[in-house]
C-alpha cells in the first residue's frame, strides 16, 4: 500500500514508530499527483520544495520525540487561506499574483507542528459556488467520475483527499462549501460551530457565515485536525473563548440512548431517491446502534436559501470592495480613477462573483435595506431559533448533505438557482451557526458517493464526532476509494 | 422681538440660521483602533502600517479597548448616556485612501447619545445638545504631488481612532459655532483624549447649515460645509454661507442640498457635490466585530477617573477666588493655564492680581513666541514672589512690568532681577525730595505756569523725576512730596 492512501492516524503511528519518514509520505503523495493531477486538477499551486524542506524539520522533531498530531503529515489547504510567502489566489484573476506577507491562524497552528503543505487547492472563485466550476483557473473533476463536479466551493480540497493527492485538507464553508464537496467526493468534512475556528487569514466571503474546517478520509482524522486548529484566537474577535475538548477522546464512546432528530422538512419531494434511501438506511443503522430517532421540525427551512443569498451577498459586496486595483492584485489601466476601478473589477472578477456583488449591493442600498438585509437578519434569527428548539429535544440532527449525488460538469452553470439549490440542506446550518459534518453513507447506482449530514449543538462538535464515528465503524463506506 | 434676538438674525431681521456641527476628533491612543500600529504623526509614508490597516485579504480588526475608554470618557464629560450595548457598522464607498472599500464606523447603535455642553457667549450661558458620539477609523491620505499622471496613497493615518461628535441643530450664530468648537477643544484637551489641533487636522469640523424666516418652525434646506480648519474659518465660512443662503432666498431662488467647501483664500464656499451625487453608504452591522458591551462597573471607574472639567473649574474659580466670569473662563480654557494660575495663588499671589498678570503680560509674551505655558521659563511661585515685592513697596507696579519681562526671559526670581538691575524702588523721602528739587530748579518756567493754574503740568514734573530716578521713585510718595513743594 502507498503511504498517500493512509490516514493521518495511521501515518502518525508509522512516523512515531520510525517505520517511515515524512519525506517517504511526500514521495508517494507527489508521485500520485504526477499520475492523476492532470485528470483531477485539484490544485492551483503545488508547494513541493517547501514541503520537502519542512519534512526535514519535521523528521528532526520526530527523532527528538517532539512530534505533535500533524508533524510530518502532508496536507492540502484551500487557496483562500493566506500562507506567508506562498501564492494565495482565491481562484480569482483578481489575486493572480497575491503573495500574503502573513500566515492565517489555522495554517500557523498547523505550521507550529510542522505539517507539510502539499499545495493550495482549487475552489470556486472567492468560495462562491457549489461545483468548483467558478474557478478562474480550471475546473476540478470528481475523482469518482471525471465527468462530474467535485462539489464546491472546496472542491479542490475534497477531490485531492478523495484522490489520495494529500492525506487530508482544509476547506472553508459558508453555505455548505466543505460538506457538499465532501459528500460528492465520498470523504468526511466538518463545518465547525461559527466562532470555533479562527477566520484570521481566511479571505472573507461572508464574514458572519464563513468557517474553516477539515476534509479528511475518516472521522478520526477530522477530530485530529480539529484538535489542532480549533480554539480562541486573539486576532479574530468573533472566535469564541470557549474551551476545546480533546475530540479524539470521544471517539469510540457508544451512542446508546442518544436522541437523533430527523427534520421532516429535509425529506422532501424532488429529492433524489437513491440519496433518500441511503440516508434512511443510515438512520436505521444508528438506531440499531442504540440511538433513538425522533422526528423534529425546522419550520423556517423554506426561507433559508433566500435568506442566505441576501445576507451572504450583502457581506460579500462589502468584503470584496477592497479589490479595487489600488494596492495589490490585478489592475486594469484606465484613463482616470473611476475607469481604472471599473475595468479592474469588470475584468478581475468572474461572472458569479459579479452577480453576487450586484445582489448584495442591491440588498444593502438605501430604500431596500429594510426589505432585504434587515428582513434577512430577522429570518436568520428565526432559523437559529428553529435549530435551538430542535436541539433541545435531541442530541444531534441527521439529514442528507445534498439532495443529490455529484452532478455533471456544466449541468447547472446556466441556471444559478438550480446551483444554489444544491446547498439547500447545508445553508441553514451556517445561518444558525451550529456545527455540521458530512460523512459517506452510500454509493449510487451510477457509482457516486452519498453524504450523511450530522448536525450538533453550538460548540458540541464532540457529540457529532461520537455519532459519526459510531456510524463509520459499523459501515465500510469510508473505505471505498475511486478508481482513477 | 427683543434686541437679543435681533443680533442673531440676518437679512434685515427676516432670517435666522440653524447650525449643527459634526466634529471629528483624532484620539490620542498610542496604537490604532483595530491593529497595533503606532498613531504617531509625521512618519515616512506607509511605515506605520500592517496587513490589517492596509486592508489585505483575510485580515480582521481587533478593537482597541483604550479607544472605547476615550469615547466613554468624552461621552461622560459631555453629559451623554453611555449605551450599554453598541456596535460597529460598515460605511461602504470607494476611494483610494480607504483600503478596505469601507470604513468601520458606528451607525445605528453609537457608544454615546443624548448629551449637552455649555458655551458662554457675551457672558450668557447656552446649552448645545450633543446628539451622539461614535467611534470610527480614519482613512489614509492621497498625495497628488510629484507623481506625474499618478497619485500616491499614504496609509499611516488609516485606522487612527476617531470620535465623531454630532451636535443638535441648536447653534444659531457663527459666534456660537466658534465658541462651541472652543469648548469642544477645551474638554477634549482636559480629558487628554485629543490634542485638538485644527491646523494639523486632529480636530476637524463639518457644519450643517440652513436659514429660515424668523418664527418658522420647519428647517430650511441645508448645505454641508467642509474644510474649515481653524476656529476663525468656522466663523467666517458660516458667516459667508448664511449670507449666501439669505441672498439666494431673497432673490426668489431655492437652496440646493449640497456639500460645499470653504475656500479660505477666496473667502467663499464652493459647491463640491449635490444630493444627487451623494453616496449611498450601504451601512450594515460589521460582522467581523462583536458588539461592545460597556459594563456599569467599567463606566463607573471611568467616571471616577474624570478630571475637573472646564465648566466646573470656571465656577469654582469664580466662587473660590472671587474672579469675574470673564477671567475665570479664560483661565480655565486650558488645564495647564488653570494649574499655573492655581499654583501662583497657592504660592501667595493675590487672586485677581495673578489673573491680571497672566491674562495680560504672560499671555502676550507666550503668544508672541507661540509657546505653551508648560514651557514658560517663569514659574508660578516666581510671579507670586514678584507680587510680594510690589505689595511691600520694593518695586512699583510700573517697574514690575520690566521685572516681569526679565523674569520671563531669564527664569530668574524677582528679587534677583531687581538686585541685578538695580530696580529697587526709592522710598527714601530725602532722596526723592533731592530729585524733585533738582527738577524744579531747572524748570522755572513750568513752575511759574503751574502756579498760574496750569495744573496739567504735574505730569511733566512726575515724568522728569521718574526719568531722573530711572523710574524707581515710589510714585505715591513722589506725588505727595511734589504737591507739597509746589504749594
Amino acid at each position: 500500500m502507498k503511504l498517500n492512501e493512509l490516514t493521518i492516524s495511521e501515518l502518525r503511528r508509522l512516523l512515531d514508530n520510525r517505520e517511515i519518514r515524512p519525506r517517504d509520505i511526500l514521495d508517494d503523495v507527489y508521485q500520485r499527483i504526477d499520475a492523476v493531477e492532470d485528470k483531477v486538477k485539484s490544485y492551483i499551486t503545488l508547494t513541493k520544495e517547501h514541503a520537502y524542506k519542512t519534512a526535514e524539520a519535521a523528521e528532526q522533531l520526530i527523532v527528538a520525540n517532539k512530534a505533535s498530531l500533524l508533524t510530518g503529515i502532508p496536507l492540502a489547504v484551500k487557496d483562500n487561506m493566506c500562507t506567508k510567502g506562498i501564492l494565495t489566489t482565491c481562484a480569482s484573476k483578481m489575486l493572480h499574483n497575491f503573495i500574503p506577507p502573513y500566515e492565517s491562524t489555522v495554517t500557523k497552528r498547523m505550521g507550529e507542528q510542522h505539517y507539510l503543505l502539499v499545495g493550495k487547492t482549487n475552489m470556486d472563485e472567492f468560495a462562491m459556488g457549489s461545483s468548483t466550476e467558478n474557478s478562474a483557473y480550471h475546473t476540478t473533476k470528481n475523482p469518482w467520475n471525471l465527468g462530474c463536479v467535485p462539489g464546491g466551493s472546496s472542491g479542490g480540497s475534497a477531490a485531492a483527499v478523495a484522490a489520495d493527492e494529500c492525506i487530508a485538507a482544509l476547506g472553508s464553508d459558508t453555505g455548505g462549501s466543505i460538506r457538499q464537496p465532501a459528500s460528492f467526493c465520498g470523504v468526511v468534512g466538518l463545518k465547525p460551530t461559527y466562532g470555533r475556528v479562527s477566520r484570521y487569514g481566511l479571505v472573507a466571503f461572508a464574514s458572519s457565515l464563513d468557517q474553516i474546517g477539515p476534509i479528511t478520509k475518516n472521522v478520526t482524522d477530522a477530530a485530529m485536525v480539529m484538535n489542532v486548529i480549533a480554539g480562541h484566537d486573539r486576532l479574530d474577535s468573533t472566535s469564541a473563548p470557549v474551551d476545546v475538548p480533546d475530540y479524539a477522546a470521544v471517539l469510540g464512546k457508544e451512542i446508546k440512548g442518544l436522541r437523533i432528530g430527523i427534520p421532516k422538512e429535509y425529506f422532501v419531494e424532488g429529492m433524489d431517491n437513491e440519496v433518500a434511501t441511503a440516508v434512511r438506511a443510515a438512520i436505521q443503522k444508528l438506531e440499531s446502534l442504540g440511538a433513538t430517532a425522533v422526528e423534529v421540525t425546522l419550520p423556517h427551512t423554506a426561507y433559508a436559501i433566500a435568506t442566505y443569498y441576501i445576507l451572504a451577498t450583502s457581506e460579500a459586496s462589502s468584503n470584496l470592495a477592497r479589490y479595487d486595483g489600488v494596492k495589490y492584485g490585478f489592475r486594469a489601466e484606465g484613463k482616470d480613477l473611476l475607469e481604472m476601478y471599473m475595468k479592474t473589477r469588470a475584468q478581475g472578477f468572474g461572472a458569479e462573483v459579479k452577480r453576487r456583488i450586484m445582489l448584495g449591493t442591491y440588498a444593502l442600498s438605501s430604500g431596500y435595506y429594510e426589505a432585504y438585509y434587515k428582513k434577512g437578519q430577522q429570518v436568520r434569527t428565526l432559523i437559529k431559533q428553529d435549530f435551538e428548539n430542535a436541539l433541545k429535544q435531541v442530541d444531534v440532527l441527521v439529514t442528507p448533505t445534498s439532495p443529490s449525488a455529484a452532478f455533471s460538469i456544466g449541468e447547472k452553470t446556466t441556471d444559478p438557482l438550480q446551483m444554489y439549490l444544491s446547498d439547500i440542506f447545508t445553508i441553514s446550518i451556517n445561518l444558525a451557526g451550529v456545527p455540521g459534518l458530512s460523512l459517506p453513507c452510500g454509493i449510487t447506482s451510477a457509482g457516486l458517493p452519498v453524504g450523511l449530514q450530522v448536525i450538533g449543538k453550538h460548540f458540541d462538535e464532540a457529540t457529532i464526532f461520537r455519532v459519526a464515528y459510531a456510524y463509520e465503524q459499523s459501515t465500510d463506506w469510508h473505505m471505498r476509494r475511486p478508481q482513477l | 422681538m427683543n434686541s437679543e434676538n435681533m443680533e442673531n438674525t440676518y437679512g434685515n431681521g427676516k432670517y435666522e440660521a440653524v447650525i449643527g456641527l459634526e466634529v471629528h476628533a483624532q484620539m490620542l491612543t498610542e496604537t490604532k483602533i483595530f491593529c497595533g500600529c503606532s498613531t504617531t504623526f509625521g512618519a515616512e509614508p506607509n511605515t506605520q502600517t500592517c496587513p490589517v490597516d492596509i486592508g489585505l485579504p483575510g485580515v480582521l480588526p481587533v478593537l482597541n479597548k483604550k479607544a472605547v475608554e476615550f469615547a466613554i470618557k468624552t461621552g461622560l464629560a459631555m453629559n451623554c448616556r453611555i449605551n450599554a450595548y453598541s456596535r460597529f457598522a460598515r460605511k461602504n464607498y470607494f476611494y483610494p485612501d480607504l483600503p478596505k472599500g469601507y470604513q468601520i464606523s458606528q451607525y445605528e447603535l453609537p457608544i454615546c447619545e443624548h448629551g449637552a455642553i455649555e458655551i458662554v457667549v457675551d457672558g450668557k450661558v447656552k446649552s448645545i445638545g450633543i446628539t451622539r458620539i461614535h467611534m470610527e477609523e480614519d482613512a489614509g491620505k492621497n498625495i497628488h504631488e510629484g507623481g506625474g499622471a499618478y497619485s500616491f496613497v499614504d496609509l499611516n493615518r488609516a485606522g487612527v481612532p476617531l470620535m465623531e461628535i454630532v451636535s443638535e441643530p441648536d447653534i444659531r450664530t457663527p459666534r456660537e459655532a466658534a465658541e462651541y468648537m472652543r469648548k469642544m477643544r477645551s474638554i477634549l484637551r482636559y480629558l487628554g483624549v485629543c490634542d485638538g489641533n485644527m491646523e494639523q487636522g486632529s480636530l476637524r469640523c463639518d457644519a450643517n447649515i440652513s436659514v429660515r424666516p424668523v418664527g418658522q418652525k420647519e428647517f430650511g434646506t441645508k448645505t454641508e460645509l467642509k474644510n474649515m480648519n481653524s476656529f476663525r474659518f468656522v466663523e467666517k465660512a458660516l458667516e459667508y454661507e448664511i449670507k449666501r443662503q439669505v441672498r439666494v432666498l431673497e432673490e426668489g431662488g431655492k437652496i440646493i442640498q449640497e456639500t460645499r467647501l470653504w475656500d479660505s483664500a477666496a473667502g467663499v464656499t464652493q459647491s463640491m457635490r449635490t444630493k444627487e451625487e451623494a453616496h449611498d453608504y450601504r451601512y450594515f452591522p460589521e460582522p467581523d466585530l462583536v458588539p461592545i458591551v460597556a459594563e456599569k462597573e467599567w463606566i463607573d471607574n471611568i467616571k471616577a477617573s474624570l478630571p475637573e472639567l472646564p465648566d466646573a473649574k470656571r465656577e469654582r474659580f469664580v466662587s473660590q477666588y472671587g474672579l469675574p466670569e470673564y477671567d475665570a473662563d479664560l483661565l480655565t480654557s486650558e488645564k495647564p493655564i488653570a494649574s499655573w494660575y492655581e499654583d501662583a495663588v497657592k504660592a501667595g499671589g493675590q487672586p485677581k492680581a495673578v489673573s491680571n498678570w497672566m491674562m495680560g503680560d504672560l499671555m502676550r509674551l507666550l503668544n508672541e513666541e507661540n509657546r505653551p505655558i508648560e514651557e514658560c521659563p517663569m514659574q508660578p511661585a516666581q510671579l507670586a514672589g514678584m507680587l510680594r515685592l510690589i505689595d511691600n513697596g520694593t518695586i512699583s507696579g510700573k517697574i514690575a512690568k520690566t521685572v516681569f519681562e526679565e523674569m520671563y526671559r531669564s527664569g530668574k526670581d524677582a528679587e534677583t532681577v531687581v538686585k541685578e538691575k538695580g530696580l529697587v524702588q526709592i522710598s527714601d523721602e530725602a532722596a526723592i525730595e533731592k530729585a524733585i528739587d533738582e527738577v524744579l530748579a531747572r524748570s522755572q518756567k513750568e513752575v511759574e505756569r503751574y502756579k498760574a493754574g496750569d495744573e496739567k503740568l504735574i505730569g511733566f514734573f512726575v515724568g522728569q523725576v521718574m526719568k531722573a530716578t530711572k523710574g524707581r521713585a515710589n510714585p505715591q510718595l513722589l506725588n505727595e512730596l511734589l504737591k507739597k513743594k509746589l504749594l
